[in-house]
């Protein structure tokens, strides 16, 4: 360190955190204007997939709790803020085979407050069932999130007066672009990185650790995994929000336990407990995704023709999963963060966040 | 609703605990020594119904023959899962154990999706299973009334291994203590597949008489009756395999029941048996023939 002092420092890593995100928003300024429609769609998946990611991670890595239930804080952020930004119109042409209910079928509001109302409504969801969730942990705690995962998508099924039912949302306005989602991804990345970092976070570790050591240093479990329950549903449901508005098309099937296995993977890549470590995994997902569309297509080499096999993603992503979590438990970043003073120091492992 | 429905919805509901019943015994052998749910074992539902498949149409194989190789094979399949995706963890966080068994379950999934396509296949259904007899105004298929007995006598035989024979005293010992176990000089891994053949050839002999009985076979067809099954286990009181089979009875009545008693809510049917896991859970967490769940180091 050039003689810097401790505050030299924190200035300084505060102000290339701000040329950071200053050079994001050029980036997303150019491919705005430059970039193709299947960029920045890719683009837009990839800030979804890090809201989604660095909120899951919260839960799985930071807590270390294995909730397997996300997909449901998801379809509800998305149902709401659909919902709140249809048109009474479009909402007439939508529900065909039943009428949605009084007050959401007059309800309108801009795509802002669609999303709040989305996040909002997931976390008052978070909290009603985290009475049942947290009197468990372990392998039950999983499946009875796994349970409410699946309870919510067959409530959207059957609630056909709110949720259309089986039919699903169509036409939606697409109202989510890449300052929407990259906005977003970027407030989740500041605050749950703030939140892991403070006295909070560190409870939340040490009961990761050693649940009962944390309880006789005075931590109360249900308070602090409550907390990160919540905030991380909070985000969820905005990012399903930015989801559906992406899509534009929105039906139950689409939040199903694959969406949690998905974020899974991405976690478990990134290195479970680090919130680099799910920006990292979601980034790769979203561009892996994409490049491995090349095993499902037909494909023209030396004159054969060789077919694609459809369902060929799956096989890669679950061996990746496994491969990982077997042969490299830690996945890229293990837990350790991307900070400024370890990029300066070259590379010597500095202050992680073990 | 005529006594005569209700008893015909008395029998399909049993004959479906039944079903869980047997697929509950793998989970809980399972957790009870590794303590880990394996949710790699609804997939092996299937496994045993598409090997049960291929024997009979290629290679033309009677059922007598196709049914226990295909349980057989299943039952290798559960030690091969073992050994690929759990061993390597022995020492791992419980988390990576469980993490791997959600890998292991999408990856045996797509692959049979990948390799036997997605087309639903037609289960050849035996002659012997397909008559229906008439009585007393009921009209029963055969295999519903096979379905119980066979499960019955299959827990007879598998608490035989477990209460009267060496292999079973040291399965005893290890779903107690691990170490102790192994300085009693016991081969724990061996221990461990023989759980695995053992929960992994019950879990296969459900699949063929689910298959049989929803003749409709896909790669992703283990998943609800494996999470169904899971939870009668937990019903039941996980670890115990007498357990795991009343609560498989239970949850297959009570999901039949309710919705012959009130069917406008046949709808949220999937839905019943995890708000019975939460019930449960938050009332009597042990189940109905637990004991005290205790952490194994």
């Amino acid at each position: 360190m050039v003689g810097g002092g401790r505050m030299d420092r924190v200035r300084r890593n505060s102000l290339l955190n701000l040329m950071a995100l200053l050079l994001l928003a050029g980036i997303l300024h150019l491919f705005g204007r430059y970039g193709t429609d299947y960029q920045i769609r890719i683009l837009n998946n990839m800030a979804i997939f890090i809201t989604l990611s660095v909120s899951y991670n919260l839960i799985n890595g930071v807590c270390g709790i294995l909730h397997l239930g996300p997909n449901a804080f998801i379809a509800i952020g998305a149902y709401t803020s659909a919902i709140l930004t249809m048109s009474p119109m479009e909402k007439q042409m939508n529900y065909i085979i039943e009428p949605l209910m009084w007050p959401f079928s007059v309800l309108n509001a801009p795509f802002l407050i669609a999303l709040l109302a989305g996040g909002v409504l997931a976390t008052f969801f978070a909290f009603l069932v985290s009475f049942p969730v947290f009197r468990v942990r372990g392998d039950y705690l999983a499946i009875v999130t796994l349970g409410f995962g699946e309870v919510i998508r067959v409530l959207c099924n059957a609630f056909q007066g709110i949720t259309n039912g089986p039919l699903g949302l169509k036409g939606l306005a697409p109202h989510t672009n890449l300052w929407w989602s990259w906005g977003v991804a970027a407030v989740t990345v500041v605050v749950i990185s703030k939140l892991v970092n403070s006295s909070y976070g560190r409870a939340m570790k040490a009961l990761r650790e050693d649940e009962t050591a944390a309880r006789a240093m005075g931590i109360d479990p249900f308070k602090h995994l409550l907390t990160a329950f919540l905030i991380s549903a909070f985000f969820s449901g905005i990012a399903g929000g930015l989801l559906a508005h992406l899509i534009t098309t929105i039906s139950p099937t689409l939040f199903t336990f694959f969406l949690t296995f998905n974020l899974l993977i991405m976690i478990v890549v990134g290195g479970l407990g680090s919130t680099t470590g799910a920006v990292i995994g979601a980034a790769l997902f979203a561009w892996g995704g994409e490049a491995l569309r090349i095993v499902e297509q037909p494909v023209q080499f030396a004159g054969l023709k060789i077919p694609g096999i459809p369902g060929m993603r799956m096989v890669v992503f679950s061996l990746i999963l496994m491969i990982v979590i077997i042969f490299a438990r830690h996945g890229i970043m293990g837990r350790h963060e991307f900070n400024w003073d370890w990029f300066f120091r070259g590379g010597n492992r500095a202050i992680s966040s073990r | 609703m005529t006594p005569t429905i209700f008893l015909q919805q008395l029998i399909n509901g049993i004959s479906l605990g039944s079903l869980y019943g047997l697929v509950a015994i793998g989970y809980t052998m399972v957790y009870g020594i590794l303590r880990l749910i394996n949710f790699a074992h609804g997939d092996l539902l299937m496994f045993a119904a598409y090997t049960a498949i291929y024997c009979v149409t290629l290679f033309a194989l009677p059922w007598y023959v196709s049914f226990p190789a295909a349980i057989l094979m299943t039952g290798l399949m559960g030690i091969l899962l073992d050994r690929a995706a759990y061993k390597p963890l022995r020492d791992a966080p419980r988390i990576s154990l469980l993490i791997s068994a959600i890998g292991a379950s999408f990856l045996l999934e797509n692959v049979a999706l990948v390799v036997l396509g997605g087309v639903p296949k037609a289960f050849p259904r035996p002659p012997l299973f397909d008559q229906v007899i008439s009585l007393w105004g009921l009209r029963i298929q055969v295999l519903t009334i096979y379905t119980p007995v066979i499960t019955l006598s299959l827990l007879m035989g598998l608490l035989f291994i477990i209460y009267r024979t060496k292999a079973g005293k040291a399965m005893r010992a290890a779903s107690k203590d691990f170490e102790t176990t192994r300085l009693m000089g016991i081969n724990l891994d061996r221990i461990i597949a023989v759980t695995f053949l053992l929960g992994s050839s019950l879990a296969a002999a459900g699949g063929i008489m689910w298959a049989m009985k929803y003749p409709q076979v896909n790669p992703f067809m283990g998943v609800f009756p494996g999470l169904k099954a899971f939870i009668a286990a937990v019903l039941g009181g996980i670890g115990n395999i007498v357990g795991a089979v009343i609560g498989g009875f239970l949850l297959g009545l009570g999901e039949i029941l309710i919705v012959a008693l009130l069917p406008q809510l046949a709808q949220y049917r999937d839905a019943f048996a995890f708000v019975i896991l939460i019930l449960v859970l938050l009332f009597r967490p042990t189940g109905i023939m637990g004991e005290p769940l205790t952490d194994k180091a």
